[in-house]
């Protein structure tokens, strides 16, 4: 993760260094221009397809607007329902990162700096956990969320994601918190703070980076999950975005502009987020797999 | 393997054997501790319990414990309602293997998993050692090529399904190149469903392979091919004999992720097929089988079997992949629990 997050710099440096390679040949720019084109243009497809009527769409279904028209945008924005889910999908994503973030940092922090028997057991329960999406669980834990009562609440697709993005969180933190140094420890032992003292006052700030990342992936996956919602989630008050895309696209399915509107509002979120936090995401996810 | 600063295990396992004063010795604690070895130890063990607990009782109540109640209610013949009574044996399982529904969502993911494989593989191989390159722009690219990876399920389904439609973007511009030949019904033929499908699976996750493996090759020395340079390599034969290798952990770990991933396919399927017409297309998976029999046919039983069967099947792939692929790289990482 280190090399990963130091690398523009050094490249920087290099490029300063070395003026001669800064180009590089034009097939590398055509390749790359080319794949990033591949990449971005059924997503713009969908952010421009908004800005155009429903005439223009069927006459040309692959062409720019002309002229653009702001209608699906504001009437979208305008729409309760759009706000409703968006804010279901808040709470629900910032709940789930304050419960994997808590009780990530603390079993992590176990994990990291406790000697006992059965801390490798437990770490590979939960490294094991990595192998198994939720797919797998999904049946049997409906019925579980069912029976403790907690269909169409929020709290029903929180708790499970918190415990499926446990194992992520876990495997990227315990790294941090092994690589802060004893005497560290030592010196807040010897001023008179436990270990609790220490953990509070040390280790949460020191690993505030690490923190920040596994928060904005358990985010990310809560802002975008599906399956678990689907299953949970049938009273359209409890909707999430992706349940609330998917039941306009389908009421509104004569209505492409709108659907393409209300598509691309509910993914600017995700999409900002990751644009301000993209070197956090990318670390991290490389580090997890890595580690 | 951890610095920690258990001072007293020591002092723990044997409190009262001859070498107890040897073990404070090797410990840390100052020199005021040893007398409260005891109760400190009464304090760690709280101190573990208190902050793994929470965390600990999550995790097994909604990640372990569903997985044996599926291995439990597959063995009943149960609408979803009240306690299951129906005890039918291996019954859910008999019809599971007889069921070619089944076979064809099994043999479905095969295809997922196989071509994902060799589609995204290659390709993101290519493409990392292209934009390992100091080229200009490299980090705005990095961003933009992970972007279809960031976006929810339901965009990207969404969005293709109406861009695949026949009258949609993708045959009206290939009627504009005038290659109109190449229009198909994208969606519902089923002798091209499925390769829709991997275009957009491919699409979506072609980004996070390049990404991982940019950062693999980042992790490589570039001294390594320096040397080789020098000595008169060209720069295919540095590719082919010192990277490639060098980031054969990654792309091992990669397959593994990519692997799973295909077994486990749902959302995408799902969500631009539907409960019903991805049998009928060709891209029907085990994870749709499962909720279209399972809950949307109120089969709860039969559903909780086909999991264990989907469960079983994953388990076993990934052992065998841990045993015999991934072994060499991580001396089992993920099942040994050290790193």
């Amino acid at each position: 993760m280190a090399t990963l997050l130091d690398a523009p710099t050094s490249a920087g440096q290099k490029l300063r260094r070395i003026p001669k390679v800064a180009w590089g040949s034009p097939m590398t720019y055509v390749v790359a221009f080319l794949f990033v084109g591949v990449c971005i243009a059924p997503v713009l497809y969908i952010i421009v397809g908004g800005f155009r009527t429903n005439a223009q769409i069927t006459v040309d279904p692959s062409g720019l607007p002309s002229p653009w028209v702001v209608d699906n945008y504001l009437s979208v924005l305008a729409s309760g329902v759009f706000w409703r889910q968006v804010a279901n999908s808040a709470i629900a994503g910032i709940l789930t990162t304050l419960g994997v973030v808590s009780l990530g940092l603390m079993v992590s922090f176990v994990l990291a700096r406790y000697d006992f028997k059965l801390n490798g057991a437990m770490y590979s329960l939960f490294a094991a956990g990595l192998m198994f999406p939720m797919t797998v669980a999904i049946t049997p834990l409906y019925i579980l969320i069912r029976d403790l009562g907690l269909m169409n609440t929020l709290g029903g697709i929180v708790l499970p994601q918190i415990a499926f993005a446990l194992p992520t969180t876990i495997i990227i933190l315990v790294p941090f918190l092994r690589a802060i140094p004893k005497e560290i420890e030592e010196a807040a032992s010897i001023d008179g703070a436990g270990r609790i003292g220490f953990f509070f006052r040390m280790v949460v700030p020191l690993s505030l980076p690490g923190v920040i990342t596994t928060g904005i992936l358990a985010f990310v996956a809560s802002w975008n999950s599906y399956m678990l919602p689907l299953f949970i989630l049938n009273d359209e008050l409890s909707y999430t975005l992706p349940l609330g895309v998917q039941a306009f696209a389908s009421q509104y399915s004569v209505d492409t502009a709108r659907v393409l509107a209300f598509t691309s509002l509910s993914m600017i979120p995700a999409l900002i987020f990751f644009s301000l936090f993209e070197r956090r995401i990318v670390g991290g996810l490389t580090g997890a797999v890595k580690g | 393997m951890t610095h920690s600063l258990g001072e007293n295990s020591a002092v723990t396992t044997s409190p009262e054997g001859p070498s107890v004063t040897g073990g404070d010795v090797q410990t840390s604690s100052p020199a005021r501790r040893p007398r409260r070895g005891r109760k400190t130890d009464w304090r760690k063990t709280l101190e573990i319990t208190l902050l793994s607990g929470p965390a600990i009782v999550v995790f097994l109540a909604f990640v372990i414990f569903p997985v044996f109640l599926a291995a439990y209610y597959g063995f009943f013949s149960w609408k979803g309602y009240g306690p299951p009574t129906e005890f039918v044996g291996l019954d859910n399982y008999l019809v599971i293997f007889q069921d070619s529904a089944f076979h064809e969502a099994l043999l479905h993911n095969g295809y997922i998993v196989v071509l994902s494989l060799i589609i995204q593989g290659p390709a993101a191989v290519a493409l990392a050692l292209l934009l390992n390159q100091k080229i200009r722009g490299r980090s705005i690219i990095r961003v933009l090529i992970f972007v279809p990876y960031v976006i929810s399920e339901v965009i990207v389904g969404t969005g293709w399904s109406l861009m695949l439609q026949t009258s949609g973007a993708v045959n009206d511009l290939l009627d504009k190149l005038g290659l109109g030949f190449l229009a198909v019904d994208w969606l519902s033929d089923p002798r091209i469903a499925l390769w829709s499908l991997m275009i957009i699976i491919s699409w979506k996750y072609i980004g996070f392979a390049v990404i991982l493996f940019l950062a693999g090759l980042q992790s490589i020395p570039e001294e390594l091919s320096e040397a080789a340079s020098i000595d008169g390599a060209s720069y295919w034969q540095i590719q082919r004999t010192i990277t490639l290798p060098l980031l054969g952990p990654t792309i091992r770990i990669w397959a593994f992720l990519s692997i799973i991933g295909s077994l486990q396919l749902f959302d995408l399927v799902y969500i631009i097929w539907g409960q019903y017409v991805s049998a009928t297309a060709g891209t029907s998976t085990m994870a749709t089988y499962m909720v279209l029999n399972g809950r949307l046919a109120g089969n709860f039983g039969y559903g909780n079997a086909v999991a264990v069967v989907l469960f079983l099947i994953s388990l076993v792939i990934a052992l065998v992949y841990q045993r015999y692929v991934l072994r060499r790289d991580t001396e089992g990482a993920l099942t040994e629990g050290k790193n």
